[in-house]
């Protein structure tokens, strides 16, 4: 199990989790989320992880290094709401060995 | 009062598909979608994006799909009501069931067949108080005839393509356009981009960024919004109208109401069987429903769809026997007077 990291996720309930995601299944934050059912179905990846919509906001509350946003996520954010300054689509964040100890909130459901 | 053979809730993929399998069956159909146009997110959300995952097409568009799944099932003249919701269902002392959509169309089935996918796309809507207050009394989230705008003040807010064209639009029918976004950069065709860039240097289109809509203000009618731009202090906008453009987003809506079972946001149907609902004659099919190992995939919709048909089948010519067949052998004959079928084998002697 050395291909897994540990993440700290905040649900819409203000529940934390921290959880064991695989970094060798070319797997989403959003598709840790789900697969954890930390929001129910249908709440989140709405549009099946294309930065089409929001439903998967996240706040990164940890000083990881992320990729970059493309411009979709860009697009998509500014569009967004309740977006902060440290918002980001989980759909958009690859489950890598460098995020080792992140630490998100999950964005309220619009 | 339109009346048919299986009234279809949702014309995505799954949607049409049925129209052509219920059409093997003899069995016609009528779709209601809220959307304009048939397709559902097919059409809606990512037109251009490919799918890799429908058998026999390594790659296929979005928008590609759509028109291919109408193509297939033309012949058996489906009819649409597009651009309502489905409102209310009753059923009738005969087992049928009457809907009626939002805007009051009545539809009367045998069967029903939900295929709603994640539900009807409603506008997404700014959290601000009093919103709702101002609904249709100066606030609209989309916008049906611009000619109720004329030489009024409108304030529209969002970054995309509707946005900027309904801008566009109405900087010569509106007294006044104020577009407010969040950010400085838009997202939209390039062309409409420019356009705004120009309307607003000519005077013609106030353009606020980056800002946001803060409050709203009225008695009866909105009469004026707050806008804050970023590091200043908020201004006061006196308006008509104010029109947030922030897309759409699915929910269930009232088919939350129709006394279906529901789990996880999603239908709860009899997987063993034929995809029935807890209610005997409504059915639900693709994304819409949920059974232990559902797949949300447009594939698996497909199957559902022709299960489900034959089950329809059943209901509405009760004790009648059934045999499948195969297009290859039997042709397939449309609503319309159109036969197709297999050319038959030459059968020549060769000297």
């Amino acid at each position: 199990m050395s291909s897994d990291i540990n993440i700290k996720i905040t649900d819409r309930l203000g529940v934390t989790h921290q959880i064991e995601a695989p970094t060798d299944m070319a797997l989403n934050l959003m598709e840790v989320i789900r697969m954890y059912e930390l929001a129910p179905e249908g709440t989140i990846g709405i549009c099946g992880g294309m930065a089409m919509c929001a439903s998967c906001q996240c706040y990164i509350e940890s000083t990881h290094e992320l990729s970059d946003q493309s411009d979709d996520e860009e697009a998509m954010l500014s569009e967004a709401f309740h977006v902060k300054p440290n918002s980001r689509l989980g759909c958009q964040i690859q489950i890598t060995p460098k995020l080792e100890g992140l630490e998100v909130r999950l964005a309220p459901e619009e | 009062m339109i009346t048919t053979d299986i009234l279809i809730i949702g014309a995505g993929p799954t949607g049409l598909f049925t129209v052509f399998e219920a059409g093997l069956l003899k069995l016609k159909c009528h779709l209601i979608d809220a959307l304009p146009q048939p397709g559902g997110q097919c059409s809606e959300i990512y037109p251009k994006k490919p799918i890799y995952d429908i058998p026999a097409y390594p790659e296929i568009l979005a928008g590609d799909l759509t028109k291919k799944l109408l193509e297939q099932s033309k012949q058996f003249k489906p009819g649409f009501t597009l651009g309502e919701r489905a409102e209310t269902i009753e059923k009738q002392v005969d087992g049928s069931f009457i809907v009626t959509t939002n805007k009051g169309s009545k539809h009367h089935a045998p069967v029903v067949a939900i295929a709603g996918g994640l539900g009807s796309f409603e506008p997404r809507k700014p959290a601000l108080d009093q919103l709702s207050d101002f609904e249709d009394k100066g606030i609209a989230y989309m916008i049906k005839d611009p000619e109720v705008y004329r030489n009024k003040r409108v304030v529209i807010a969002g970054g995309g393509d509707s946005a900027l064209d309904w801008s566009i639009f109405l900087s010569d029918v509106a007294s006044e356009v104020t577009l407010i976004h969040r950010r400085t950069e838009f997202r939209g065709a390039l062309d409409s981009v420019e356009k705004v860039q120009e309307l607003k240097n000519k005077g013609k289109i106030n353009l606020i960024t980056p800002a946001e809509v803060t409050a709203l203000f009225g008695n009866d009618h909105l009469e004026a919004i707050e806008v804050t731009q970023t590091g200043e202090v908020a201004q006061r906008i006196e308006t008509d109208a104010f029109i947030p453009l922030f897309g759409l987003s699915p929910k269930l809506g009232p088919i939350a109401n129709w006394g279906l079972e529901i789990e996880k946001n999603a239908i709860k149907v009899n997987n063993a069987l034929d995809y029935q609902t807890n209610i005997p004659g409504i059915f639900a099919i693709g994304d819409v429903n949920t059974y232990p190992g559902k797949l949300k995939l447009i594939l698996c919709g497909f199957h559902e769809a022709t299960l489900m048909c034959q089950a329809a089948y059943k209901i509405i010519n009760p004790g009648k026997r059934f045999v499948l067949k195969y297009t290859t052998v039997s042709g397939i004959d449309g609503f319309d007077g159109t036969r197709k079928e297999a050319p038959k084998s030459v059968v020549k002697s060769i000297d």
